[in-house]
């Protein structure tokens, strides 16, 4: 097996064998039960003459809350990998881990690529399959399913890469726990920038905006998340906010616009940059 | 800074080298800011040799075998292990490197670390299994083959890391501090292993500030201190002096300063040491002692001692 891969192999080993893995799914379980009879309780919703809600309505109100729990979830992926991914080199370095395989004939861009591949695959895959739960949960207590599931499932898994890739790329230089705080205060601003753009663009001011827009070039996690706003809305719900003009895209629990084709671009060479800055960085770090 | 050495120039095939030394550096220097770690080391370890390099602790003993290492990149100066440069990646393939802070990964088995080292090498998968089995016979872990690392004392994990540098059959072994966590067995069985390196024609580089260890092991030594090598040469060109051990009592300090014309006295109250003292001026001492008043109740010429040697040198090397 490649180097590379059995750095990967031992990473999803180590993951499981600390019962991490376990833990997530436990509490994966809980969480999307919970939620199922959350969603359940609206379609028992009843107007004031004692009738059930419309379908229409059972929808709209199915999707806002999805927006919300997703966001959470989200959230909670994204600062899981930052915490895992923070100590990922450094710990590893200080503790003397590494210095007995590095005495091998294995090339540092290997143990970086590797380490990002073996948590890269958990987040993907802790993303799709949580996710995925939770979409059939919520689609068997409403009836409801996101118009474009897919594309939800991808948009907040890269989030997750995202804060994954920032983490590494810090615990190739800081301590474990440092990186780990600067990636979650990153994160958050993140969002917050985004937020902030998203007044500019109802207050239609070119500074605020451009907030929002130098934020998702420096850290493409708030695109990302927009990116899955998008996937959940349904078609109804857009047309609506389309019409409200700038006030419409005034909400950060709201996208009018998938993320442009250009932005999708660059968050592919921002995942390039940052994993290639990290091997750089770990290569001239003397051990 | 320049990419830390990582070349994949293709590496001399086992043995197409043998005429090279294992290791040889030519004013290798480390700097960490203002701080000189290593100060022009040049030195050359035959193949085969088991070569102590001794000093007190922060000498520079770790710095040394981690730049030959390629895990620290040297500010001056330049290395080769086994006829290639320092960082050859395939020449890693026959090394093998006893960490001074080991650590292995708790979560797995001491056979899956083992594994692991084998992966990484990379050794034959065909051999992996009677590989790990010797070597953990040859450490002493075969009974705790399945267990994990976690639940291992430090000692163990230390034979568990020997272990790993002993995969393969390296032609070059680097031991940095390889007991600091052993008991007198420990010890025993690691100097056992290390006689059985040199039996096999394997070259050991052995970090160490346990002279007695070096003494019965090897067959040359460096001594560094504050990052130049000090002295260097087999242990009879180091140990070729006689030194005296005295018991006397009614001296006083004085007493003691003046007999120091001697030679260096290692002084621990009622007993005295006097290093490479010429076994004829033993009678002239006893008389000096006699003559100042003082009670002599053992006078025992032996064998300088590495320890003996090793801080004559430290204390030479404070004087200049």
């Amino acid at each position: 097996m490649l180097p590379m891969l059995v750095i990967a192999r031992l990473t999803v080993q180590e993951s499981s064998r600390r019962r991490l893995l376990l833990a997530l799914l436990i509490l994966t379980l809980i969480v999307v039960g919970v939620s199922a009879w959350g969603f359940n309780k609206i379609t028992t919703v009843t107007r004031s003459d004692g009738t059930p809600l419309p379908p229409e309505q059972v929808s709209l109100i199915t999707s806002q809350l999805l927006i919300v729990v997703t966001f959470m979830f989200s959230g909670v992926l994204a600062l899981s990998a930052a915490v895992v991914a923070g100590p990922l080199i450094s710990g590893e370095v200080e503790s003397g881990l590494l210095l007995s395989m590095l005495a091998r004939p294995l090339r540092r861009s290997e143990v970086v690529i590797g380490k990002w591949l073996g948590l890269a695959a958990l987040v993907a895959v802790y993303a799709a399959g949580a996710g995925g739960l939770e979409l059939a949960a919520v689609d068997w207590a409403t009836g409801y399913l996101p118009p474009h599931p897919v594309e939800l499932l991808l948009f907040v898994a890269a989030e997750g890469l995202v804060l994954l890739s920032l983490g590494m790329l810090l615990s190739t230089r800081l301590s474990g726990i440092t990186a780990g705080v600067i990636a979650l205060v990153a994160w958050l601003m993140a969002w917050i920038a985004g937020v902030v753009g998203d007044i500019g663009t109802g207050l239609q001011n070119q500074a605020l905006q451009n907030v929002g827009v130098v934020s998702h070039l420096l850290l493409p996690s708030d695109g990302l998340w927009r990116g899955a706003i998008y996937a959940m809305e349904p078609d109804t719900l857009i047309a609506a906010m389309r019409a409200l003009g700038t006030a419409g895209r005034a909400n950060p629990f709201a996208a009018v616009d998938p993320p442009p084709i250009e932005f999708l671009a660059w968050v592919a060479l921002w995942f390039a940059i940052v994993l290639g800055a990290s091997i750089a960085s770990f290569r001239t770090r003397e051990i | 800074m320049a990419e830390l050495a990582e070349k994949t120039e293709a590496a001399s095939p086992r043995g197409e080298a043998a005429g090279t030394p294992a290791v040889k550096t030519v004013e290798l220097t480390k700097r960490f800011g203002h701080t000189v770690a290593l100060a022009g080391l040049s030195m050359t370890v035959p193949r085969g040799e088991v070569f102590g390099f001794l000093g007190p602790n922060g000498a520079g003993k770790t710095t040394a075998v981690k730049l030959l290492l390629g895990l620290l990149k040297p500010s001056s100066g330049e290395g080769w292990l086994l006829g290639r440069p320092v960082g050859d990646l395939r020449t890693r393939s026959r090394i093998g490197y006893l960490p001074e802070l080991f650590r292995y990964q708790g979560w797995l088995s001491a056979a899956e670390v083992l594994a692991l080292h084998c992966e990484l090498a990379p050794l034959p998968r065909s051999s992996w299994k009677d590989e790990i089995n010797a070597t953990l016979e040859t450490v002493g872990l075969s009974d705790r083959a399945n267990d994990r690392v976690g639940t291992f004392s430090k000692g163990m994990q230390q034979r568990l890391g020997l272990g790993a540098a002993l995969l393969g059959e390296p032609e070059l072994v680097f031991l940095d501090e390889p007991t600091s966590a052993l008991d007198p067995v420990g010890r025993h069985d690691v100097r056992e292993i290390i006689r059985g390196l040199a039996s096999r024609g394997t070259a050991v580089f052995l970090n160490s500030h346990l002279l007695s260890e070096v003494e019965q092991v090897c067959d040359r030594v460096a001594v560094v201190d504050h990052g130049r090598v000090i002295a260097s040469g087999t242990m009879d060109e180091l140990l070729g002096g006689t030194a005296v051990r005295v018991r006397a009592t009614g001296l006083t300090q004085a007493d003691k300063n003046r007999l120091s014309g001697y030679g260096r006295i290692d002084d621990e109250g009622e007993q005295m040491t006097f290093a490479n003292l010429d076994p004829d001026r033993v009678p002239e001492l006893v008389a000096s002692i006699v003559s100042m008043g003082g009670r002599v109740y053992e006078v025992a010429p032996r064998h300088q001692t590495l320890e003996d040697r090793f801080l004559q040198l430290l204390e030479d090397e404070e004087r200049s």
